[in-house]
């Protein structure tokens, strides 16, 4: 009998063709969907981004932030503040924000690791209230009612209008795919490893050698830059910026919590199905207002508590099914095991 | 004199941030939860005081007759009907599902109350004022306020270590497992710890609304108001969450003497020095 260790199993191939055909229709999607469509688009993988690295760090490795808006907010404002004071183009922007977000998260992280469990949570967001109020203190950006990005500006992105919604599409849809790839990648590394671990028993990876904090502290920096380059995309995709839009907690930290918790947290596959529930949920619900949104609370709460793996988890446990193979199998003939 | 005038009301406004931080303080001792809907329930607070003023007429702090015990029954429901079930090692399910409650609650109150920004109103206590030195004034309002919040945390304070009650929570605290085998069944403890929480809940909520105007979406900057006082004064410490509370009002009173712009901001800065040199907080209980 031959055993056979392997990391795919025959659904996370099947969905790796699927996954590369569908990535093929979405990149040409300037040229079958309309402008409206293009936008939906482009804000669900501004949100799958999102959400795949709230979830890196709450479902890995128990960061639950609540102020993550603050680095949205800072991209949003470095896109604004780059164009408007200094003259740079917004596409240099985009990893300048990045840059920028990892060097503040660096002494920021310092400060918040002091706070645990849920006060690391309240503590995150005292931080992104800190940059809404300082940035509405900031007169040349507009202070507290906000300031457009010139038309000037936008009309540098690209030649005409169709290939300007096509470039912040394609931006929008590489940052999307790009934190899927990365949280993807980064799960199948030693650093996956000892994040998996971390997640399934802090005490027991500790006894083994991983340095908890020296991981943690990364992935939140890491996790920073990454969210600030979102962020400088929703600025390319609204145009319009303003410290409360900016740094709304509504916006970038409920949403992308009802997400991750709908879809599956602690899974990368969650933060897929959340961001393909919550958008329909959107579009069939929206004119609902506020109903729609005690809704979606209720369902975040009921879920929380019946299956706190969310949708995909519960798939996971009934199926034993994996689209992103991280883990290992062992084949022997035709048998199968599990993780 | 404006100076220590000014120092003087922020004081005063402490007082209510204390009022805020209480309930969090106490529900973080006994079962080490934070819950993110704690704002979100002051102001809700004060909108049951307001519809209750409303049909009744009465007076918004005679109202306090009803609103208390009909915040303190929600708050045992709540925690025996949901947030008990969340409640465990992991820390996620008890963050998320209050954080859950916390949208459900702000657009709850949205869809009944409108976005419209009510106020309670308190006849002539809200102007009344007296004058002990020249040039500081003192508003009876906020002197009541203050008295009231000193007087909740000696109140909870005398409760913790004085009473059988307060033993429950201290010894739930302390062990909850043993506490468990000694006849203590936990659902109930943490439940009345939520009902006392929710009753200094509904006093900071009258005090809010009598104070300023409220909307259905001011609970999470109280939220935040009363975690820094909590933080500030050093966890697991009811007089110290007083003091933070009155260095937050401080704060936000001299920042606000700045630059209006800034009276936020400075009380949000001086909890982040706090935490950069103190991270345990100025006050810190000796045995934690």
């Amino acid at each position: 009998m031959s055993l056979h260790v392997s990391r795919s199993t025959k659904a996370s191939r099947v969905s790796g063709i699927i996954a590369l055909m569908l990535i093929a229709v979405l990149i040409a999607a300037p040229w079958w969907g309309s402008t409206a469509t293009l936008r939906l688009i482009g804000e669900m993988m501004v949100y799958l981004a999102l959400a795949s690295l709230w979830n890196l760090l709450a479902g890995y490795t128990g960061l639950v932030s609540v102020g993550q808006q603050a680095y949205v907010g800072l991209g949003i404002y470095v896109v604004v503040a780059s164009a408007v004071l200094f003259g740079i183009h917004p596409y240099l922007a985009i990893p300048l924000a990045g840059l920028l977000a990892v060097l503040v998260a660096l002494p920021v992280g310092k400060l918040v690791f002091r706070l645990h469990g849920a006060y690391f949570a309240i503590g995150t967001w005292v931080v992104a209230e800190v940059f809404r109020l300082v940035f509405a203190q900031i007169a040349t950006l507009g202070g507290g009612s906000g300031i457009s990005l010139p038309a000037k500006v936008m009309q540098t992105l690209a030649v005409n209008k169709f290939w300007r919604e096509t470039s912040i599409f394609w931006i929008a849809l590489a940052l999307g795919l790009g934190a899927l790839a990365l949280v993807y990648a980064l799960l199948r590394s030693r650093i996956g490893l000892a994040l998996t671990a971390i997640r399934d028993s802090e005490v027991a990876s500790s006894s083994l050698g991983i340095k908890i904090e020296r991981i943690k502290y990364g992935v939140y920096v890491a996790v920073a830059g990454m969210t600030a380059m979102v962020g400088s995309i929703i600025s390319l995709q609204k145009i319009r910026v303003s410290p409360d839009a900016a740094f709304s907690v509504n916006d970038y930290t409920a949403f992308v919590i009802f997400i991750v918790v709908i879809g599956g947290i602690g899974t990368i596959e969650g933060p897929i199905i959340g961001t393909i529930v919550y958008f329909l949920l959107r579009e069939f619900m929206a004119d609902l207002g506020s109903i729609y949104l005690l809704f979606l609370g209720a369902l975040a709460i009921v879920i929380m508590l019946v299956a706190p793996k969310g949708i995909w988890g519960f798939a996971q446990q009934r199926w034993g099914i994996s689209l992103f193979p991280t883990g290992y199998h062992v084949n022997a003939g035709n048998e199968k095991h599990g993780q | 004199m404006t100076w220590a005038n000014i120092i003087i009301q922020g004081i005063l406004v402490g007082g209510l941030y204390a009022l805020f931080a209480a309930g969090l303080s106490l529900i973080f001792g006994v079962m080490r939860l934070v819950n993110i809907a704690h704002g979100d329930l002051i102001v809700a607070g004060a909108f049951l005081a307001w519809a209750i003023v409303q049909q009744t007429g009465l007076h918004p702090l005679v109202s306090l007759i009803l609103v208390v015990p009909l915040a303190m029954a929600f708050g045992y429901m709540l925690q025996r009907q949901i947030l008990n079930r969340t409640l465990g090692k992991d820390i996620l399910p008890p963050l998320l599902v209050t954080f859950g409650l916390s949208v459900i609650l702000q657009n709850g109150m949205l869809e009944i109350f409108t976005a419209d920004s009510r106020k309670l109103n308190a006849g002539v206590l809200e102007t009344a004022s007296f004058s002990p030195l020249p040039g500081i004034g003192i508003g009876y309002l906020p002197l009541l306020q203050f008295i009231v919040a000193v007087t909740a945390i000696a109140g909870l304070q005398y409760m913790f270590y004085n009473t059988a009650l307060g033993r429950a929570f201290r010894a739930t605290s302390d062990d909850s497992e043993t506490a468990l085998l000694m006849g203590l069944d936990n659902r109930k403890v943490y439940a009345w710890a939520m009902a006392l929480c929710l009753g200094v809940v509904a006093i900071a909520g009258v005090f809010l609304g009598i104070r300023a105007n409220f909307d259905p979406f001011m609970g999470p900057g109280r939220l935040i108001f009363g975690f820094e006082a909590v933080i500030i004064g050093g966890l697991g410490n009811l007089w110290g969450t007083l003091a933070g509370g009155v260095i937050l009002g401080v704060a936000q009173a001299i920042g606000a003497q700045i630059n209006p712009g800034w009276q936020v901001l400075a009380g949000h800065l001086v909890f982040l020095i706090v935490l950069a040199l103190r991270p345990r907080g100025l006050f810190p209980r000796m045995d934690g």
